[in-house]
């Protein structure tokens, strides 16, 4: 998703920061019709825009959708998908449904933690890297299944994972998607 | 040699979607559908290349462009064209060359220009592509031969290895949207009859009859109905759902069509996890498409039936899943569940008469219209009709979607079409149902997959999702690993779930860390049924099963853990001390460089050994050493 909306003319309303990315909630909101039952599409407009769910962002929706901010927050923090933090500038996610875990994704995952020492769902202290786990990324046929910066990897160990998360860090190309690593 | 060698240059383009036409009456559909198959000669050749995620992961859209250079470059005019998963998940990417089926497996972009010079110009079969069978060694050309699709019985996924999922045009070349027309000239009380006498059950876990399900709709007083898909796929370890929508949306939607009718609904909603990017994707282009030629819309082929679908993105809560909690996301609320009664069919969605399938049984209805209810209640066991789709993962040779007569057993599954256990190890069970259902161990293998045989053994057929686990797998931690993941998805909302599931996973970790007591098993048995019977909603009545189902098979490896403090699987961290055989270290410092933890030690020639007050059992060695030199005690 870009982060810039294309200019409009005239908005009708601004948000008061001036940021862009709140006309992506608008247009969301306007195809919409600002319905109540349409606040959890907004807030996926809103995480795709913003990467998270900032303060200003739940409060946003909560006064476009007149509903109240705590509805808007219980709903932000029930769902796994909505996240009310920066992530960092790389995502590692180790799948952890079945088919991975019996083929020992949970070793990935620690030595994910090891390497880098953060847990699933916390961010590095620099920013650059965070960890999350999921539940079943349907690629059950390439167990155990890493996802880097939305690339699909299959058949990991965990030596190649950590190698690839280095690169992806480094910023020099990894190994292509199904090849194994170093 | 190739049974038939291909024809040359049989261009028969299929007209762009631009010039798809407007579809006002049911004569339109067959008049198109005539136009369609017309140019089209029987046996014409065309090549598939598998996109499901699977093989786009290994690359399958560059082979796909490789291929169409290579036969762009030498004037061929037959298709080559992406399809959905087609299910052999194991060896892509696929390529099948039609009509022969002809499948070359793991292939890679640069294989492109051989296929095209040996198979395509010179009708020779590139050996080194085709599937190898692992006992026998035995090459296997044709796709039909191979044993993971010889014994299969696919309808619902029959289409995903030819059509083009993005095209209207092909589904409709293929039949589709024919059910339709067929339902559309019934009565919708003739509908319900004809999917009641298929016998047709919901795929989504609880095996409800599905025409009962619609009669129960279409007879609840009001205007405002509303049909669902459930698409919230969230059994780890199970993704057809996700492979249908990828490989044939429109037979979803027609699904939905024809049940909307039938019930008296107007307004359709399908309810996706936001994790399947491609399937939101394709599923969304089917909608716009069946829009745009009037399939979705007001007066449906001059039937005077209007039919409007949404999607709804999930946004990662198990419990969605579940009926009344799916309802209430869609509303926009937290995805709680409510107590049933009122069940959906009376109150459901906005408080009106609402009917839920998931997208198995919705895939399953076109096929019941346009064969009749006769040829699909033929398969099958008397109680439970026609065919059932697994995923089949885990320790297997044949990973990948299965779709199999209801009624075959446990042992054809997964010995025939699975190829057995990799590695020459024992099987040792099943997981049927993901984390509601329950393992069948080796003693029942030759059990008839059925709703009710099933449920006999404490497992369900649930979603589909099918886990093998070999003897490697500790069933204590198998277990373990269900709990966890149902005690974080539980939504709290009741008592029973919240803190039975919390209890349960503590006592099964402290049996894994080796701090279990006697007694534990008894109270775990006892948490257990009183979870399932006072849970408001059915992820907690079934969270369960899984520990219940494990200590009715391997009660032994529970007493293994608790009473002589070992993990006879060598799995439980808290069980197992790893060490180095001296005689067969080669003191190449591999393992040592690469322990995360710094508990080898050793120079280099020397033989290492590893300290086992360091050591986090994170099994890195034993992966990384050449020689197999670590051990598990």
């Amino acid at each position: 998703m870009s982060v810039n909306a294309p200019p409009r003319p005239k908005p009708e309303t601004e948000h008061p920061s001036g940021d862009p990315r709140f006309k992506l909630i608008d247009r969301t909101l306007k195809r919409l019709q600002h319905r109540q039952d349409s606040l959890i599409e907004v807030l996926h407009t809103a995480q795709e825009a913003f990467g998270y769910l900032d303060d200003d962002v739940l409060i946003y929706a909560a006064q476009q959708l007149k509903l109240p901010l705590s509805w808007v927050y219980g709903v932000a923090t029930f769902y796994h998908f909505f996240s009310l933090k920066p992530g960092g500038e790389h995502t590692c996610i180790v799948c952890l449904g079945t088919a991975c875990y019996v083929k020992k994704s949970g070793e990935i995952l620690a030595a994910l933690e090891k390497e880098f020492g953060i847990k699933p769902g916390q961010t590095t202290a620099d920013k650059k890297l965070s960890l999350a786990q999921a539940r079943c990324v349907g690629s059950c046929g390439l167990a155990p299944v890493v996802v880097i910066d939305g690339g699909v990897h299959g058949r990991e160990m965990a030596n190649e994972t950590v190698a690839r998360v280095r690169a992806a860090l480094a910023h020099v190309a990894a190994p292509a998607a199904g090849e194994p690593a170093a | 040699m190739l049974k038939t060698p291909p024809s040359p240059l049989e261009a028969a383009p299929a007209p762009a979607n631009g010039r798809d036409p407007q579809l006002h009456q049911l004569a339109d559909l067959a008049d198109w559908r005539a136009a369609l198959t017309a140019a089209d000669q029987p046996n014409q050749p065309a090549i598939t290349v598998c996109g499901g995620t699977g093989c786009r992961v290994y690359g399958s859209e560059r082979v796909c462009q490789a291929l169409q250079r290579e036969l762009a470059a030498r004037g061929d005019g037959r298709p080559v064209r992406v399809t959905g998963c087609h299910g052999f998940c194991e060896r892509g990417p696929l390529v099948v060359l039609h009509p022969q089926r002809l499948m070359y497996t793991r292939v890679k972009p640069e294989d492109a220009a051989e296929i095209a010079a040996a198979t395509v110009d010179g009708g020779r079969v590139l050996d080194r592509l085709l599937y190898t069978e692992p006992q026998s060694g035995a090459r296997l050309p044709y796709e039909t031969e191979v044993p993971f699709y010889k014994h299969q019985h696919r309808l619902v996924l029959d289409l995903n290895g030819t059509l083009d999922p993005l095209s209207l045009a092909d589904y409709v070349a293929a039949g589709g949207y024919a059910a339709l027309a067929k339902a559309l000239a019934l009565t919708p009380a003739a509908v319900i009859a004809e999917v009641k006498a298929s016998g047709l059950r919901g795929r989504g876990g609880a095996g409800f009859p599905t025409g009962q399900k619609w009669d129960l709709c279409r007879r609840q007083p009001g205007d405002v109905k509303y049909v669902i898909c459930n698409a919230d796929e969230g059994d780890p370890g199970a993704y057809m759902d996700r492979s249908i929508m990828e490989g044939n949306p429109h037979r979803v939607l027609e699904g939905m069509l024809i049940g909307a009718y039938a019930i008296g609904a107007r307004r359709g909603f399908v309810y996706i996890r936001n994790e399947y990017p491609l399937a939101v994707k394709h599923l969304r282009a089917a909608i716009a498409q069946a829009e745009a030629r009037g399939l979705l819309g007001e007066n449906i082929l001059g039937s005077g039936f209007d039919f409007r679908v949404s999607v709804r993105l999930g946004s990662g809560a198990f419990v969605c899943g579940e009926e009344t909690a799916l309802m209430a996301s869609i509303e926009g609320r937290v995805g709680e569940p409510r107590p049933r009664p009122p069940y959906p069919a009376e109150a459901g969605l906005w408080g009106k008469p609402t009917n839920i399938n998931n997208v198995k049984s919705w895939a399953a209805v076109p096929l019941i219209l346009a064969n009749g209810a006769d040829w699909y209640a033929q398969l099958g066991t008397p109680t439970s009709k026609g065919t059932l789709i697994f995923s089949v993962v885990g320790k297997i040779n044949n990973t990948g979607l299965v779709e199999v007569p209801l009624g075959i057993s446990l042992r054809r599954l997964i010995f025939d079409i699975g190829g057995g256990i990799p590695g020459g190890k024992a099987f040792k069970a099943a997981q049927i149902g993901g984390p509601s259902g329950g393992c069948i161990p080796a003693e029942h293998l030759d059990t008839s997959i059925d709703y009710e045989s099933l449920t006999a053994l404490g497992a369900i057929v649930g979603s589909g999702g099918l886990v093998v686990a070999d003897e490697d797998t500790c069933m204590v931690d198998f277990a373990r690993y269900f709990m966890q993941f149902t005690q974080e998805e539980s939504c709290g909302k009741c008592v029973p779930c919240r803190v039975g599931t919390q209890a349960m996973l503590a006592t099964l970790e402290r049996i894994c860390a080796g701090h279990g007591q006697p007694g534990d098993v008894d109270y775990l048995l006892e948490l257990g049924e009183m979870i399932k019977r006072s849970s408001l909603c059915g992820l907690g009545q079934t969270a369960p099963n899984p520990v219940l189902s494990t200590l009715r098979y391997f009660r032994a490896e529970y007493d293994a853990h608790i009473l002589h403090k070992r993990c006879p699987a060598k799995v439980c961290k808290g069980l197992i001390t790893y060490a180095i055989q001296p005689e067969r270290c080669s003191g190449c410092q591999v393992c040592l460089r690469n322990c995360p933890a710094g508990a080898i030690h050793g120079a280099k020639q020397q033989i290492h050994t590893i300290d086992p007050a360091v050591c986090t059992r994170c099994g890195l060695c034993q992966s990384v050493c050449k020689f197999d030199a670590v051990t598990v005690n």
